[in-house]
């Protein structure tokens, strides 16, 4: 328990002093708020702001979307068939990735669908000006998702290496 | 000149130095109490520093619907602000910016000026009476109960300045401070009546002025964490500013009445007469504004008092020590 300083105020209404002391030091003290839209903070690397989606890497395996507490990924894709390279060669299968929407009005910027990606398909990027007028709007597509790669920065060194 | 047209003209005056003087100190209420609490306050209103925020908040209140509710007692309801603002506007009357810039120097000024204070008094509790809802009505019985409280140490830390000044008028009270105590080294000193030993009396006007204007730590009747707004809470549009807009008025004029009674006035030493019809209204607005500051200060800083302790402060400290007040003021006039 803080030892409570009784002689602080010791002064008949000193009490009232120390009080309007705090409020004026207060006053002339800078104020660290920014005004937004005028000046704009850098986010941190490292910040949640929106995730960006690199759909080369993607394989459509669908973790990302089953793994989201709050099931605002939709995930559509085909299989598609590679003709093989070599003649006699075994024809291949591959994922395609059709649709990839975030729902960020429903998003809770966990960053599980980051931390499960085995491909390192997502990413978080500091990227925090997506607002819209109608909720609606937040429901980026693929194309949308994949313009946010660029925002993302690039990661620190590992440690050590 | 025709007595209509002077009378006109008056109240044009009045109004130009009422409207503009609330503008600027709820321009600084909001700025100032934006930087106690580590804010910025208006930033965006007018281009520069926010400074159209109160002009902007004035044009808002005017679109809104002037609502009476359907419980009030509508004439009453709609007569009050008009009684708030005509009380606080009356004040301005007597409040001396110069030798001879004073609207009308009456010889009862301080007795006229008390009266006409407590006439936002009786507007207050119309409001609250009128608007058939319980908080406001606890809120104007509040105001009055409080009012009548603070009317007295307010009247009687007055009566001690008149007893020291020798007059009721206004002017005759600046003139009285501009006289000189002493000379040092060929200068005449003047000593406005706060250091003339009116210290304490100045102490409980300042206090029971801010109980009478209703501000924090005096704002029981508006109260808006226990009373919602008081007698404020049906007021919308119009009528709401109205209140919004005496309510600094009043805080100014209150500002001036201090600056008056105890700080000098309009008096600057070293400035003879002429030049203080002239120098006289800028020095009057500067102790107009630091006393401004002061109330806005003590407002952003200390809490509520509770109601018995806002009518012990009144009843038990600040009136036996007015009396005290004007008794030491009364014998120090007989012996010196």
């Amino acid at each position: 328990m803080t030892q409570v300083d009784r002689n602080s105020a010791k002064l008949p209404l000193g009490g009232l002093l120390k009080g309007m002391k705090v409020t004026i030091k207060a006053m002339v003290t800078r104020v660290h708020t920014v005004q937004y839209p005028v000046v704009k903070e850098t986010p941190v690397p490292r910040a949640r702001g929106v995730i960006a989606l690199d759909p080369e890497a993607c394989t459509v395996c669908m973790l990302c979307a089953r793994e989201c507490p709050d099931w605002c990924i939709y995930i559509e894709g085909h299989k598609q068939e590679i003709p093989p390279d070599k003649e006699g060669g075994r024809v291949r299968t591959r994922s395609t990735l059709d649709r990839f929407d975030i729902d960020y009005a429903l998003c809770m910027y966990c960053g599980i669908c980051v931390e499960v990606c085995p491909f390192d398909a997502l990413f978080w990027s500091p990227d925090y000006e997506y607002s819209e007028f109608s909720i609606s709007d937040l429901l980026h597509d693929k194309e949308r998702l994949t313009d946010w790669l660029e925002t993302v920065p690039t990661p620190p060194a590992l440690e050590g290496a | 000149m025709n007595f209509w047209l002077e009378l006109l003209l008056k109240l044009a005056l009045i109004l130009a130095v009422m409207l503009p003087g609330a503008l600027v100190v709820i321009f600084g209420e909001l700025k100032i109490s934006a930087h106690m609490q580590s804010r910025i306050g208006p930033y965006f209103a007018g281009g520069r520093y926010g400074w159209a925020q109160p002009l902007a908040d004035g044009l808002k209140f005017m679109q809104k619907e002037d609502l009476v509710p359907a419980a009030a007692d509508s004439m009453v309801f709609r007569l009050a602000p008009y009684i708030v603002l005509m009380g606080t506007l009356a004040t301005y009357v007597i409040i001396p910016f110069g030798p001879d810039l004073v609207v009308e120097n009456l010889d009862l000024g301080l007795f006229y000026l008390l009266a006409v204070s407590s006439l936002t008094t009786l507007g207050v509790l119309m409001a609250g009476w009128s608007s058939g809802n319980k908080y406001s009505m606890i809120g104007g019985l509040r105001a009055a109960a409080q009012l009548i409280a603070y009317e007295l140490p307010l009247v009687l830390a007055a009566v001690a300045v008149a007893v020291q000044a020798g007059t009721l008028s206004l002017n005759g009270i600046v003139a009285s401070q501009a006289e000189t105590v002493f000379t040092i080294g060929g200068f005449d000193v003047a000593l406005p009546f706060v250091l003339k030993g009116q210290i304490i009396g100045f102490l409980i006007f300042v206090t029971a002025g801010l109980a009478e204007l209703s501000r924090i730590p005096f704002d029981m009747p508006i109260a808006e964490s226990e009373l919602t707004m008081g007698y404020l809470t049906e007021y919308s549009g119009l009528r709401f500013t109205m209140f919004f807009l005496g309510e600094y008025a009043g805080m100014v004029a209150m500002a001036a009445i201090v600056s008056t009674l105890f700080l000098g006035g309009y008096y600057l030493p070293f400035v003879d007469a002429d030049l203080l019809n002239v120098v006289g209204p800028l020095v009057l607005v500067a102790k107009v504004g630091l006393m401004c500051f002061l109330f806005i200060w003590i407002r952003w800083t200390f809490p509520r008092l509770r109601e018995d302790q806002l009518q012990t402060l009144a009843w038990r400290w600040l009136i036996p020590a007015a009396l005290v007040n004007i008794m030491l003021t009364g014998i120090a006039k007989v012996v010196l």
